[in-house]
């Protein structure tokens, strides 16, 4: 975060750290990170690039640090967007005021793939749909943050926020004598405490929580049984699970035990082969009767991805005044849709400018970055637009902010995102932190692990 | 009319199974045009499960069985009091916005010749969504001749139409594709049908569509019958296409082979005659 010719306040003592920091010292420091993300088993998986897909993912250890008022803003700002899009599923799934009022076009909501007629009508418990949400955000001012995309179904990588602070406390204990830093380590306990606060009203005495996991080929195994050991709970697949009377059990040593949440990590379709894809092994058959006559919570609630749609995310600033009646804190990029005339004549008019995404896609896989493209690539994706019109969406090539990065040559400042995890349950909370990704390559504005991005270590530091 | 409907279906499995759930929706529809008198479902040894009533309106009940499971009997026997509304499914309540019955499923894709059709049937249309309907469902009639055997579970509504030929099941994918495409909210509708002595013992167990009609609402249209659903016809529920709608869905834990076999029959109360419809897949 550079200011003018200098770092922000916030970063001060830290580049005399890293200046102070002998060659050999970092080099050394380097390997034992590398050494303790690959003890920990710490990996994520790329696609499409051939060989094995398990991977190390960088760990750069010059942290990015928001000063106290800066977060506040921030917070509010995150935890406004996420009652806005629980507000939102809870509408959508009920009476459908925002599309009555003309305010959300009924197609973009109602023919969207994620929208799941089977939850009609049902209310999940403490109307809450999306527990966890995911919100990557960039900044490219002093006072200013846009919002990338909202993930509402299973924000991944918050494991990586907890290992990255684990290994900087490990590995630089006086910074953190020094620096007064929030702590991000109760991030489990209160996910633990956001699940059970969503029990079904059947639940007897302490809830049981588990966490569902589609198996250990999925890219993001680690997280889950991360999760599930530092809450202390439960890591099963479907198979370990089971729909009989009213309830949904697990298969113990002990016997059943009736489970009361699930944190599921796999998605909608795969959930129950009664009520969704009747071929998915990795479900629970008959889970969604149980869940809609109140034996069972699922988080996120099945049906929530229709807010955090690359259509639908124009809409979330509307989403905020129509519902919490509040001016939005946190920008949205302007974003033009190629499925409206328009717009598409537009995108097509000025695509060198501009970053082109599909909208279902994810991981800066099929994402077009018009400033950094050669003609052959433009043209290629000019071609792909106009064939699929309503697959794209395209959004101003943002300034993004930079963060000074350990590189070969010393530090030097390269672009980063932010992606903190909201939890919402019975109240919303929000640690102070979050998994802050850094493009490597000098003047790349990918961030995605898949296309050579790495991570850091993100303070907050205490009033 | 009142009707007397007994429908069982019996599942087969060798070897055992070690589990089966089931997901029914086998409850005849509360609204205007039938009341239900009695009505039960049993399935023997079965432990039943979760039972609510989903938001298109549909009473769902959930059964499971413990292994090992040789053989599934689902016993439905009731008496229903019908109405001729013309089809029209007033005073029934339930949720899902129609907008959401546009979307296409992989039954019911607008392939082609299903654009082509429902271009053909608007173009000599009268004005008005109603007339609109009418023309759609008359479209397929036409377009499909009944005929059993022909087509299977999977057959698609661009399949059958290009075969010209298929069953109930085809008759209301490929109205529910021609509707779709002319942003007509569609959905497949499952029940039974009294279909007379001279009627086929196939009809007993039935499918339909409903096509939402602004103004009016959901409105029945049977294009293999040629009309809009009556007295005769006893309302189960409804899905995007047959797999969504089916009466039952059921997953069953092993290797064992299934084989099932279906006796539907529907006669009014007074009558001693009935029609029974047998069939056994494997």
């Amino acid at each position: 975060m550079y200011e003018g010719d200098g770092v922000r306040s916030p970063y001060g003592g830290l580049l005399e750290w890293s200046r102070d920091m002998p060659a050999e010292l970092r080099s050394l420091k380097q390997s034992e990170a590398e050494a303790l993300f690959r003890r920990i088993g710490i990996t994520f998986a790329v696609y499409g690039e051939g060989g094995s897909p398990d991977r190390l993912i960088p760990f750069d250890m010059f942290p990015r640090v928001f000063a106290a008022d800066e977060w506040a803003r921030l917070e509010r700002g995150v935890k406004q967007r996420a009652r806005a899009l629980n507000a939102f599923l809870c509408d959508v799934y009920g009476r459908g005021e925002i599309v009555r009022a003309g305010r959300i076009p009924a197609r973009l909501v109602y023919r969207n793939e994620a929208y799941e007629t089977a939850v009609c009508g049902f209310v999940p418990p403490k109307g809450v749909y999306s527990h966890i949400v995911g919100v990557d955000l960039v900044r490219t001012a002093a006072d200013e943050f846009f919002v990338l995309e909202d993930n509402c179904r299973t924000p991944s990588g918050v494991s990586y926020m907890l290992e990255n602070r684990e290994i900087m406390m490990r590995m630089f204990p006086a910074l953190f004598q020094e620096n007064r830093i929030a702590p991000v380590e109760n991030y489990p306990s209160l996910l633990r405490r956001t699940l059970a606060s969503v029990a079904p009203a059947k639940c007897e005495g302490e809830p049981r929580v588990v966490i569902l996991t589609p198996g250990h080929f999925n890219s993001a195994y680690y997280e889950h049984s991360f999760l599930a050991d530092m809450m202390g709970v439960e890591l099963v697949e479907g198979a370990d699970l089971f729909v009989e009377g009213d309830f949904c059990w697990m298969r113990t040593t002990e016997g059943p035990k009736r489970v009361d949440v699930i944190y599921r990590r796999i998605d909608d379709a795969f959930i129950d082969p009664l009520c969704f894809r009747q071929d998915s092994m990795l479900g629970v058959p008959g889970l969604m009767n149980v869940y809609r006559s109140g034996g069972v919570s699922i988080c996120s609630a099945p049906g929530a991805g229709v807010a955090d749609d690359k259509a639908i995310y124009t809409y979330v600033p509307e989403m905020i005044r129509f519902y919490l009646g509040e001016a939005p804190i946190l920008k949205n990029v302007p974003t033009w849709q190629c499925a409206k005339d328009d717009d598409c004549r537009y995108v097509l008019e000025n695509l060198a400018e501009l970053v082109v995404k599909e909208v279902h896609g994810s991981g800066g896989y099929g994402m077009l970055i018009g400033p950094q493209a050669d003609a052959a690539t433009l043209a290629l994706f000019a071609a792909k637009i106009r064939e699929k019109p309503w697959n794209y969406i395209a959004q101003p090539t943002l300034a993004l902010s930079t963060c000074p990065t350990f590189v070969e040559s010393g530090v030097a400042p390269r672009h980063v995102d932010l992606r903190p995890y909201c939890l919402v349950g019975e109240t919303i909370e929000l640690v102070p932190g979050g998994l802050t990704r850094v493009a490597l390559t000098e003047g790349s504005l990918v961030v995605n692990s898949s296309q050579g991005g790495g991570v850091k270590d993100t303070w907050v530091m205490a009033e | 009319m009142r009707l007397q409907i007994s429908h069982e279906t019996v599942y087969r499995f060798d070897p055992p199974m070690r589990g089966v759930v089931q997901s029914h929706r086998m409850t005849p529809s509360q609204f205007e045009g039938q009341q239900v008198i009695h009505w039960s479902i049993d399935v023997a040894g079965a432990e039943r499960g979760a039972s609510f009533r989903d938001g298109a309106g549909d009473w769902i009940k959930t059964v499971s069985l413990l292994g090992p499971v040789s053989e599934v009997r689902v016993m439905v026997q009731g008496v229903v009091e019908t109405r001729d509304l013309s089809g029209v499914l007033r005073g029934h309540r339930e949720t899902v916005p129609p907008d959401a019955y546009l979307r296409p499923t992989e039954a019911t894709q607008p392939e082609v010749v299903v654009r082509a059709l429902a271009e053909q049937a608007l173009a000599d249309a009268e004005e008005g969504a109603l007339a609109r309907a009418h023309a759609l469902a008359g479209a397929v009639a036409d377009a499909i001749d009944y005929r059993p055997g022909e087509t299977a579970a999977g057959t698609t509504a661009a399949e059958a139409l290009t075969l010209g030929r298929g069953v109930c099941q085809d008759h209301t994918h490929a109205l529910l594709a021609v509707a779709r495409v002319s942003d007509i909210p569609a959905r497949y509708v499952t029940g039974y049908l009294e279909s007379g002595a001279d009627g086929g013992a196939h009809e007993a167990s039935h499918a339909w569509a409903e096509l939402f009609v602004d103004g009016i609402g959901w409105i029945g249209f049977d294009a293999a019958n040629r009309c809009c659903p009556d007295e005769r016809y006893v309302r189960l529920g409804s899905g995007h296409d047959a797999q969504g709608a089916a009466p039952i869905r059921g997953v069953a834990d092993g290797l064992g082979v299934e084989a099932m076999t279906i006796d539907v029959s529907v006669t009014p109360e007074t009558q001693s005659q009935s029609q029974s419809q047998s069939q056994t897949q494997q």
